[in-house]
């Protein structure tokens, strides 16, 4: 044998996951709420999802090359998902413009000027979705209602969330008795027939979505169920105090991306902590302030902040909460 | 329901080539190299000069402190030089070259196979002839045997454990001895037993090797003074502290010992050795050492005299292939690699896997993700992410508050990885320093 042995330290094996495959892994888990977007919002889906990923990826390229010289990293599947996260989180209906606008906030704010993958305090494209939020307010809120492809990407008929019509309605004095009436049942929101910003819809598809995460092992149950059990379960409360002035639990569960949120964006590798305790509070605090917003805020909706005033909280929860140590609390059985 | 321990730990794929392939007794090498340092502990005093001639189970080398270990000759014939080679561990170290004659014993050893069930001798005389012999940990931590089997005053010991455990992928000696020589080692957990002066003891199996549960259980035939227990299949469930933890539910603290928690482990290989110490005179002079690797010919288990260069046991099962990367020596999560094939067997040798071009090649690492899938994974609560990147900033006062001593380089957090980060590398970095540090600050 003429080669060298190879000497380097234990372990000398390896599991076969690595970054590429769980990004990958994410964005077939994202599949089924993209077709769900496609059947109820037709080719304003495509449109507005090929615009988002496509233009994050140039993005993260064109800076990675041209402004930081360094190493070229697209091929680890991040900025394609940041893209199609970013896609999920605005109107079907939003002009090509305003998207290419967000995905340039989303990597280049949001991501790259933190260092790139693994760096980014927030979220990249909740920071996307934010600025675009704030910087075109109506065309952010003007949401198409589900109707397939019988409308065309710019003549889509609009209408308002679910959350939009009970914050407003509610406002104008009516009680939420008259407006359940006028709001798509839960059954329908479960499928997703309704408003909204094009991935949150479908309660179903991202279920299915988030069995295939646990499946994998992408994700642990920790942050999505924190999340949506403090949604619900502050939500119960509001709703039994005063059933005519607050929406159900499962209303809100199904509306406003609060799934979306919980499973995708929350969930978030680089943005959310490290041990378990800290995900299941960084989840309850998501949920409570994002009920606190849409009830007591201005706004009818309230994931994404909920989620980035969170992610602001992950370095301190991080250096502060430990796992338990072995054989810290001695038990002598 | 299997017991296990409950946190962190992995699966690599189990990979237990040799699991069906009986024992084979190695043909003798030309020549052996038997190191005097093969335990942990003090460096030994070398009582033989060159052109000596020696017998196998003849002592070379003189336990050179209380925490130390005898040497002997694993062969008969003539001492060629006294000289310092590149050992496993990749240091310097003096070794004893033989010119093998022959293989004349020495006379008290007991070499009629019949096994002796009978304990005769006093826990002091056991604990004597463990020392005499040069029994070591044969799970690969080759702590002295001695040592363990004698409890230090003020603490108390209830339960013997003997890990049979053999979480290691490819490895299977453990797994072959407890059932080739099940009664062998069930007498060596014995006689341990009356040393330690406890009547109970559990051996810890996992549930990949239901023969060697099964064929142990049937040994002991209803006594009760011995407990096969089956456990889930896990890694490192064979470190001392989770096998201590599955099966009684005490955690060792941090820093501690097993005994501070009223138990003594002890390796499947260590109760054969044992009992070949105590029953038949038999200085540690042979082990049972797996040879192993996908692109070997014929992978199998070998009884190896200590001192036998790598490269005869690989020729033993077919030959180094020419697509060799790497040779480790033990099992791949912990085990070392090897330079040369030169190199000897040793009392800690417990197999040598054998790993192509493509399954020794490291990938290039990126970033980390902050996925947390190495503290989900660490059995013992750590924080390897935060460890590496203290690490490579030489933080070592804040990597110390973070535990790092604590960590036992089982390696799941680098073997989990997805950016391939090599965190157990700037771990161990870290953890050196860090006890380099304190054990300076108590000098002053």
């Amino acid at each position: 044998m003429n080669n060298l042995l190879k000497v380097s330290p234990s372990p000398h094996i390896h599991a076969r996951d690595d970054t590429k495959k769980l990004m990958s892994g994410v964005i077939i888990a994202l599949i089924p709420a993209f077709i769900a977007s496609v059947y109820y919002f037709g080719w304003g889906a495509v449109i507005v999802t090929l615009t988002s990923v496509l233009s994050c990826v140039f993005f993260e390229y064109v800076i990675q090359k041209y402004l930081i010289r360094g190493p070229v990293t697209v091929t680890d599947w991040s900025a394609v998902v940041t893209g199609l996260l970013l896609a999920f989180n605005v109107p079907s209906n939003l002009p090509v413009y305003i998207i290419i606008i967000g995905s340039l906030v989303a990597i280049g704010v949001g991501k790259m000027s933190f260092g790139g993958l693994g760096n980014n305090p927030f979220n990249p494209a909740l920071v996307g979705r934010v600025f675009l939020l704030i910087s075109f307010p109506v065309r952010m809120t003007t949401w198409p209602v589900p109707s397939g492809f019988k409308t065309g990407y710019a003549d889509a008929v609009t209408g308002a969330t679910p959350l939009g019509i009970v914050k407003e309605g509610l406002r104008n004095g009516e009680t939420i008795h008259q407006l359940m009436a006028q709001v798509p049942d839960h059954m329908q929101m479960f499928y997703g027939h309704m408003g909204g910003s094009m991935g949150e819809v479908s309660a179903v598809a991202l279920l299915l979505g988030f069995a295939y995460l646990l499946i994998r092992k992408i994700i642990t149950w920790h942050i999505p169920v924190a999340v949506t059990g403090s949604v619900v379960i502050f939500t119960l409360i509001l709703w039994l105090i005063n059933p005519e002035k607050n929406s159900d639990p499962l209303f809100h569960l199904l509306t406003g991306g609060v799934l979306l949120g919980a499973i995708f964006m929350a969930t978030d590798y680089v943005t959310s902590p490290m041990v378990p305790k800290a995900m299941l509070i960084y989840g309850a605090g998501i949920g409570i302030i994002t009920v606190i917003i849409r009830v007591y805020g201005s706004y009818p909706e309230g994931v994404s902040f909920a989620i980035l005033i969170m992610n602001a909280f992950v370095p301190l929860m991080n250096a502060y909460i430990k796992p338990r140590r072995f054989g810290e609390e001695v038990k002598n059985g | 329901m299997l017991k296990t321990f409950p946190r962190g730990g992995v699966h690599p794929p189990e990979n237990k080539l040799t699991a069906g392939c009986p024992i084979e007794v190695l043909p003798l090498p030309q020549s052996v190299t038997i190191p005097i340092t093969q335990h942990l502990g003090a460096t030994p005093v070398i009582t033989v000069n060159k052109g000596d001639k020696v017998l196998a189970g003849q002592l070379i080398a003189r336990a050179g402190g209380y925490i130390s270990a005898n040497v002997h000759s694993s062969v008969s014939g003539t001492i060629s030089k006294i000289d310092v080679i590149t050992d496993i561990s990749g240091y310097k170290q003096t070794c004893i070259f033989i010119d093998v004659s022959g293989d004349e014993w020495v006379g008290d050893i007991d070499r009629n196979p019949d096994i002796i069930k009978e304990i005769r001798h006093t826990p002091e005389e056991i604990i004597q002839k463990c020392l005499d012999a040069g029994i070591v940990g044969m799970g690969g931590a080759t702590f002295p045997a001695h040592v363990k089997l004698k409890i230090p005053a003020g603490k108390k010991c209830n339960l013997l454990i003997i890990n049979g455990v053999e979480c290691e992928p490819y490895l299977t000696s453990d797994h072959r001895l407890m059932l080739e020589k099940g009664e062998e080692v069930i007498t060596g957990a014995r006689i341990m037993m009356k040393a330690l002066g406890v009547t109970r003891a559990i051996i810890g199996i996992e549930n990949n090797k239901p023969d060697a549960i099964e064929h142990l259980g049937s040994l002991l035939n209803g006594q009760e003074d011995i407990i096969i227990q089956p456990l889930k299949v896990k890694y490192p469930q064979g470190g001392e502290k989770q096998l201590i933890k599955a099966l009684t539910g005490r955690e060792v603290p941090p820093g501690g010992l097993p005994i501070d928690v009223g138990v003594i482990v002890h390796n499947a290989g260590t109760a054969f050795a044992v009992y070949e110490a105590v029953q038949k005179n038999k200085p540690l002079f042979e082990r049972v050492v797996t040879v192993t690797g996908n692109s070997l010919k014929k992978p199998g288990n070998f009884l190896v005299r200590i001192g036998t260069p790598v490269v005869k046991l690989i020729e033993a099962a077919g030959g180094l292939p020419e697509n060799t990367g790497k040779i480790i020596s033990g099992g791949p999560m912990m085990g070392k690699a090897l330079s040369n094939t030169q190199i000897p067997v040793v009392k800690g040798t417990s197999g040598i896997v054998v790993f192509s071009e493509k399954e020794s090649a490291r990938i290039p690492y990126g970033p980390c993700i902050r996925c947390s899938k190495c503290v989900s994974v660490c059995p013992m609560g750590l924080e390897p992410y935060l460890l590496m990147a203290l690490s490579e900033k030489e933080l070592y006062e804040r990597i110390r508050n973070e535990r790092v001593t604590d960590c036992m380089e089982c390696g799941s957090c680098s073997f989990v990885c997805p950016a391939h980060r090599p965190l157990l590398d700037y771990i161990r970095l870290g953890k050196s320093t860090v006890i380099k540090m304190m054990r300076e600050k108590s000098m002053k």
